[in-house]
């Protein structure tokens, strides 16, 4: 409950008396009249204000440029950033798995601009994710408060019967300005990237961090590239300074007009070493919009990790682990996290089962798969059916029909019998598969198999190609 | 007096000459261990620190079975960390440590897209430390090939192009070497089951070497080809003649 002139109002309901149909605003004396012996705990609008920047700073582990909106939002600037957590609607997930782990109820949203995800956060679903450029078509169904305007402009225009976007948005500038000032012209344009809304962005609370003031703006990529190399220069003295390395690095540069640009990337492994670090920053510097001017640049590193100095290795020594390391991030940030590994084997009889990914850094354990049992070069994704000939129930196939060209058989081998595991799922309870490997007349080699006791008969498949 | 200038100045010209030789002579070579192989090959085996494709065609070996067994015989022979660039799923780890390729040495990246895969090479090749860099890719036109070729030259890491589904036409590019692996029929055994399996390895195009085939046994578990031992003792067709090319 707050004070809201002379009257005692509610300023903030839970969700059980959001059912008891109790709704901020209203009159204490009248929601006590509705729900006897109410619970009620004074408001602390201070004590809100800095939870909230508490928050918005937790969330400088997602991007960079953080803003809290008061009284209950947080808008994040994850450009530049969303390829450190698998894309958009991946880091929408996380972040809203985590906060509600934490015991927060959030709506997100990500759009092109902040008044676009204002709006959809608290009018759409709770994880959305609106198309780049497509926000126009999903603002213009939605209710005029989600502009951010004040209750009297948005009851004045109702009564005009403007209650939608839409409506506002057909209307012409003129008589509006007149009648309600510039608020509702520039909140739509806002929302719809026609006009720039820059934030109030938290400075990030790092100790590791370096800047870079310009006399005149810069703008030219050639320029934030030697910048780039200044600030990678400059953080890998203090972080040497320190006996740290670098997991992670936001550069942002503040724009003229205050829509701060940022990138960030991350590192396999802690890192130091300025032309690493500076190369990772120049492969996204094309994100980077100079628009009229950049006229400061810092670099932080938000993420740090012990890193001792070390010893430069002889050549012709073993593969020096930080040279690996600058190439996965570098492949990484070509490729997106998940897609730089290596495969490792697996105690599993099913020939998919048999590999799993590994992190690309992590310890060579010198596991393979046992030699003794021939496997193909490749590996159908899903085993293809083959129509199959075969002279007696148990005897490897004379011929076989696969992607429409039939081929004799002229050597076989087999079968090999691998059994189902019962013990990951049901369906493998009974499940057993017989692999043959065949030659064909021209020398090719296939590996087939016959899956058992299914109710229609064994069924035949191609599961490899070649064999050395 | 006059003797020592002139021999001095044949000792300069020699130099010119020599500078003269196909580009990449004189850097280091892997032998493929097979003698018919070595001795046709100019320098005695594949040329490291340049660009060499592998052509998957026809039905069967357009899915790059069998090329991907070639090169994996091939990486097994070298030492040190190798990449391996692809766009799909289907290569079988345990199907390439058979031939010698351990796990361990084997960074994949996979790409979403297959023109993603001769950038992402060219990337590992510019990195000193790799062995080598393996790409699976439909086409390598002149320039990437170029582009690859450089790299590789830098770095002196051996780069395998795997051509999928390779066009009946090959383009002209700059790698090295152009090969053709395909299955032949291996040898019959008394009893039922499989012998070690033969392949046809053509040499398509080489930069001082004429094209030619050979039969061989498929790889063993060190990544050896070798010459069946049913055909070993036969003459080789012909006396392996070199060309000079500039």
């Amino acid at each position: 409950m707050a004070q809201e002139g002379p009257r005692r109002v509610l300023a903030a309901v839970d969700r059980a008396a959001r059912s008891l149909r109790l709704r901020p605003g209203l009159a204490l004396a009248q929601a006590q009249a509705m729900v006897p012996g109410l619970h009620l705990i004074e408001a602390d609008p201070e004590g809100d204000a800095a939870a909230l920047a508490r928050l918005a700073a937790w969330c400088l582990a997602y991007a960079p440029l953080v803003a809290p909106d008061p009284p209950d939002g947080i808008w994040i600037d994850v450009a530049g950033a969303t390829h450190l957590h698998g894309g958009e609607a991946a880091l929408l997930a996380g972040l809203r798995r985590r906060l509600g782990r934490a015991g927060y109820r959030v709506r997100t949203a990500l759009a092109d601009t902040p008044g676009a995800a204002w709006a959809a956060a608290r009018c759409l679903h709770p994880e959305t994710v609106l198309p780049p450029g497509g926000q126009r078509a999903f603002l213009l169904d939605l209710p005029l408060w989600s502009l951010r305007l004040d209750r009297e402009i948005v009851s004045g225009l109702g009564q005009l019967g403007l209650t939608r976007i839409a409506h506002l948005a057909g209307q012409p500038r003129g008589p509006l300005r007149l009648r309600f000032g510039e608020a509702p012209g520039r909140r739509l344009d806002q929302a719809l990237g026609h006009a720039p809304e820059p934030l109030a962005t938290l400075a990030p609370p790092v100790a590791h961090i370096v800047r870079l003031a310009f006399p005149e703006p810069i703008g030219a990529p050639e320029t934030l590239a030697r910048v780039t190399g200044r600030l990678t220069a400059m953080l890998a003295d203090d972080l040497t300074r320190h006996g740290l390395g670098a997991r992670r690095l936001d550069l942002v540069f503040r724009r003229v007009d205050g829509l701060d640009q940022s990138v960030s990337v991350g590192t396999a492994r802690p890192s130091r070493d300025p032309t690493h670090l500076a190369r990772l920053l120049s492969e996204r510097l094309g994100t980077i919009d100079p628009g009229h001017g950049l006229d400061e640049a810092r670099l932080a590193a938000p993420r740090v990790e012990r890193l001792e100095a070390r010893q430069l290795a002889a050549p012709g020594e073993e593969p020096d682990p930080e040279a690996m390391a600058e190439l996965v991030d570098r492949l990484v940030l070509r490729l997106g996290p998940g897609r730089v590994f290596r495969r490792a084997p697996v105690e599993s009889e099913w020939p998919e089962r048999a590999v799993r990914r590994v992190a690309p850094l992590s310890p060579a354990t010198g596991a393979t798969w046992p030699a003794d049992l021939p496997r193909p070069g490749r590996l159908l994704p899903v085993p293809e059916p083959v129509a199959v000939l075969a002279a007696l129930p148990d005897a490897p196939p004379s011929a076989f029909t696969w992607r429409g060209t039939r081929r004799r058989v002229a050597r076989a081998d087999g079968p090999e019998r691998i059994f189902g595991e019962w013990w990951l799922t049901e369906d493998e309870v009974s499940a057993t598969r017989d692999y043959y490997r065949v030659e064909d007349e021209t020398g090719a080699r296939y590996w087939l198999f016959r899956d058992c006791l299914t109710p229609e008969g064994a069924r035949w498949w191609l599961h490899g190609l070649g064999e050395a | 007096m006059r003797q020592a200038e002139r021999e001095w100045q044949l000792a300069a010209l020699r130099e010119r000459i020599g500078g003269l030789a196909p580009e990449g002579a004189g850097r280091p070579v892997l032998p493929f261990g097979v003698a018919p192989l070595d001795v046709h090959l100019p320098g005695g085996g594949l040329r490291l620190g340049a660009v060499h494709e592998v052509l998957a065609a026809g039905p069967v070996d357009g899915e790059g079975a069998l090329a991907a067994l070639f090169v994996a015989a091939i990486l097994a022979r070298l030492t040190g960390p190798v990449l391996w660039c692809l766009p799909g799923r289907d290569l079988f780890a345990p199907g390439l440590a058979a031939v010698g390729l351990h796990p361990d040495r084997v960074l994949y990246a996979e790409t979403r897209r297959e023109t993603e895969v001769l950038p992402t090479m060219e990337e590992g090749l510019r990195h000193r430390g790799l062995a080598a860099v393996v790409g699976e890719a439909a086409r390598l036109g002149l320039t990437p090939s170029r582009r690859l070729q450089l790299a590789a030259e830098g770095s002196g890491s051996l780069a395998l192009v795997i051509r999928r589904r390779a066009g009946a036409i090959p383009e002209p590019n700059a790698a090295a070497t152009r090969w053709g692996v395909t299955a032949a029929p291996s040898a019959a055994l008394p009893v039922p089951g499989l012998s070690r399996a033969r392949w046809t390895v053509a040499l398509l195009r080489a930069r001082g070497a004429e094209p030619r085939t050979w039969l061989l046994e498929a790889p063993d578990a060190k990544g050896r080809l070798r010459v069946p031992a049913d055909l070993a003792d036969r003459p080789v067709a012909a006396p392996a003649r070199r060309t000079a090319a500039g």
